[in-house]
């Protein structure tokens, strides 16, 4: 295999834009515990949920994009503050632990319904064109997935960060993840924040769900699993609860998943374990992550 | 009133169990055990419910272990899924005949030590050199199962070893994460270390070595040692840690090589389960041991009860029936004009949804945090007992209550 600069940068743009896609599910992870404290385990499965519904907006009911995104933004929303509403918030004053057995059986469910409704063969994704494309960019043909992933993710995470330090409900959030029963005692309507936290969080996994199926043009009921797992990673190596770090995180991911495999392509197999190895590694070093405060013990 | 019945009758307590007692009782549950054993091992016994008695011995092994982490020391973990995968797969090797190792291994050769020899075809030589008669090769064989499932335990117990030691520093979430990767991780290179495992092809045709005496062995022994182990300073130790670590700590307990100490006791006995599951199925491949084994002793651990041991027993069997009479809700049904099609992994759904819901509203499970013992069982009896014979004694009373003249005063 001969390392020419040319594959170099081709293979870091595919990194750049796959570590997009953990991007947009890392944020997620990462707002989620940074105020509950919860590995949402099922997140990967809203991701999941998020790609199926564009797939059967546009490919079944054959809806145009410019309302299927939106629709689909919304209603994978709603299933990422039922999932809370249901699964979670009657355990908030319970120890963690029990929260978090509950996140592993809310994904085991989502999973398994969607084998059992939708089945298990993988159904081909409809592409819009300004993705299927490829563009010139320079020397590089680069395809259209690899040049929108990117921008969209820097859009989405940028309108994100103005919603959290520009406006009364993203400070509510930076107050939770603060000290929840300050900010309650504040007069904050604790849970609709929370909720609204899950609604943002599954809206950019939906988005993030499209732009997947974009790249690998195929939908699948177990699709969200590794995705979610690498996401959850990137939130880890960032900084966990921290925005801006699960973003960073996101892309170092996806590049260091694509340059492992792409500089040692007899290792390709291994690929799920690098990341894995990078998370414990990252546990064990720097728990806390790029970007995270340390974590005080409290007694 | 109370003084009434007071007088009639003063409520006594059941006398207690002298130690001996509670032996014969233990013995003769063990006789019991065997009894019925010899009773399913018998050539006319179907061999579908003697798969479910051994599959329900596996998952005590599993689970008892599984529950000595997460319910008794309170760390959770999610990768015995991996440490199940390491037994399976050395039993399976190290009983593999060397002939028939050449043949499923025809992509990539097995790596040298175990492509040279089987453990029973061995202990065949040397003992039949020991031995005169057939004698030798008779012992060969279990001496052979035996010798590789402690070898399968030891190596799960040193993976233990391997992952517990960076993890265990870990707390709560992040060690719930660390585990699981180190399960995935485990089950990535079983699925590529091809001269190993075969890859995802897996090994087939393993002669099938376990029985109920061996599974049921088995159980008997984890449950033994683990309720040792539990019941002993280091148990008491470990439920410290599990209720808070820091006041464990400055009690003096050394809380990171007590959770060490569960975590490799718990792996020995994960690994195991992977090699009787392995010599059971007579099949081995990576998909086996994927977070779905996790999932399943998750589920058995909480139903039963996080920290109870005759949880994880008693649910564990459960499981194991409960896993095949829910394959009726995968059966094509009609109910009057409703016909309803088999829908295939709906069991999967019912058990997901199952332990959502046990953890919404039934977090205690079975058996909550009790144990199960002959003086529990003897209170329980006595009381059920009087609580009968005062019932009856009360409808017999009714009955003659006319004839008889009004008490008291």
């Amino acid at each position: 295999m001969n390392l020419s600069l040319e594959v170099i940068v081709q293979q870091l743009l595919n990194g750049i834009s796959l570590g997009g896609l953990y991007s947009l599910l890392a944020i997620g992870y990462t707002m989620v515990y940074g105020i509950l404290r919860l590995i949402n385990f099922a997140h990967g499965d809203v991701f999941m949920i998020g790609a199926y519904t564009a797939f059967f907006l546009v490919g079944v009911f054959h809806l145009p994009w410019w309302i299927s995104a939106p629709l689909t933004a919304l209603l994978t929303a709603l299933v990422g503050v039922t999932i809370d509403r249901a699964a979670y918030r009657p355990l908030r004053e319970e120890p963690r632990i029990s929260a978090l057995i509950t996140a592993v059986g809310v994904s085991f469910f989502i999973e398994n319904l969607g084998l059992v409704v939708v089945g298990g063969r993988p159904r081909g994704m409809p592409v819009p064109p300004a993705f299927a494309g490829s563009y010139a960019l320079g020397p590089f043909r680069v395809p259209g997935v690899t040049v929108w992933v990117p921008v969209l993710t820097l859009l989405l995470v940028g309108a994100l960060l103005v919603l959290v330090y520009r406006t009364r409900a993203g400070m509510a959030m930076r107050a939770l993840s603060r000290d929840i029963e300050a900010t309650r005692l504040m007069g904050v309507d604790v849970d609709r924040v929370i909720s609204y936290t899950f609604a943002l969080g599954s809206a950019l996994a939906a988005a993030g769900g499209i732009m997947w199926s974009f790249q690998f043009p195929q939908v699948n009921p177990l699709m969200g699993i590794y995705p979610g797992w690498k996401a959850f990673t990137a939130a880890v190596v960032g900084g966990i609860g921290n925005v801006v770090g699960a973003m960073i995180g996101g892309f170092v991911i996806g590049i260091v998943e694509i340059m492992t495999v792409g500089l040692m392509p007899h290792l390709s197999g291994y690929r799920d374990a690098f990341v894995f190895a990078l998370l414990v590694f990252f546990l064990l070093v720097r728990p806390t992550g790029i970007l995270g405060e340390p974590m005080k013990e409290k007694v | 009133m109370t003084t009434k019945a007071a007088s009639i009758e003063p409520v006594r307590e059941a006398p207690p169990l002298s130690p001996w007692t509670k032996r014969l009782l233990t013995l003769a549950a063990l006789a019991l055990l065997v009894g019925a054993i010899a009773y399913m091992e018998q050539p006319g016994f179907s061999p579908y419910y003697r798969r479910i008695a051994n599959l329900a011995f596996i998952y005590v092994v599993a689970a008892v272990s599984y529950n000595l982490v997460n319910g008794v020391a309170g760390q959770f973990s999610l990768g015995p899924n991996g440490f199940m995968a390491i037994g399976g797969f050395l039993t399976t090797l190290l009983m593999l005949p060397v002939a028939r190792k050449a043949q499923v291994f025809f992509l990539q050769p097995l790596v040298w030590p175990l492509s040279a020899f089987s453990v029973p075809e061995s202990l065949s030589a040397g003992l039949s050199r020991l031995l005169p008669g057939g004698a030798g090769a008779a012992l060969a064989m279990p001496l052979g199962f035996l010798v590789s499932l402690v070898a399968a335990g030891v190596a799960a117990a040193v993976g233990g070893l391997l992952v517990g030691v960076p993890s265990l520093r870990l707390r709560g979430d992040y060690l719930a994460i660390a585990t699981f990767g180190f399960g995935e991780i485990i089950f990535v290179l079983a699925n590529n270390l091809i001269s190993v495992t075969n890859g995802p092809l897996g090994i087939r045709d393993i002669p099938e070595y376990a029985n109920l005496w061996w599974t049921g062995g088995a159980a008997v022994f984890t449950v033994w040692v683990v309720q040792n182990l539990v019941n002993s300073t280091y148990g008491r130790a470990l439920k410290a840690i599990r209720e808070d670590e820091v006041a464990a700590e400055a009690m003096g307990i050394h809380v990171f090589t007590h959770k060490l100490l569960a975590f490799v006791v718990s792996a020995f006995f994960a690994g195991v389960a992977g090699g009787l599951l392995a010599a059971l199925l007579t099949t081995i491949s990576p998909s086996l041991f994927t977070f779905m084994m996790t999932f399943n002793l998750l589920i058995i651990v909480v139903l039963g009860g996080l920290g109870s041991t005759t949880g994880a027993t008693v649910t564990a069997v459960l499981y194991a029936v409960l896993q095949e009479a829910l394959r009726a809700v995968e059966a094509p049904m009609r109910l009057g004009p409703l016909f309803i099609p088999g829908v295939p992994g709906m069991r999967m759904v019912a058990f997901s949804l199952l332990l959502v819901l046990l953890m919404l509203f039934y977090r205690r499970g079975l058996f909550g945090r009790s144990e199960f013992t002959w003086d529990g069982a003897w209170h329980l009896t006595w009381r059920v007992a009087r609580g009968v014979t005062r019932g009856l004694a009360r409808v017999s009373g009714r009955a003659a209550g006319a004839a008889r003249p009004p008490r008291g005063q």
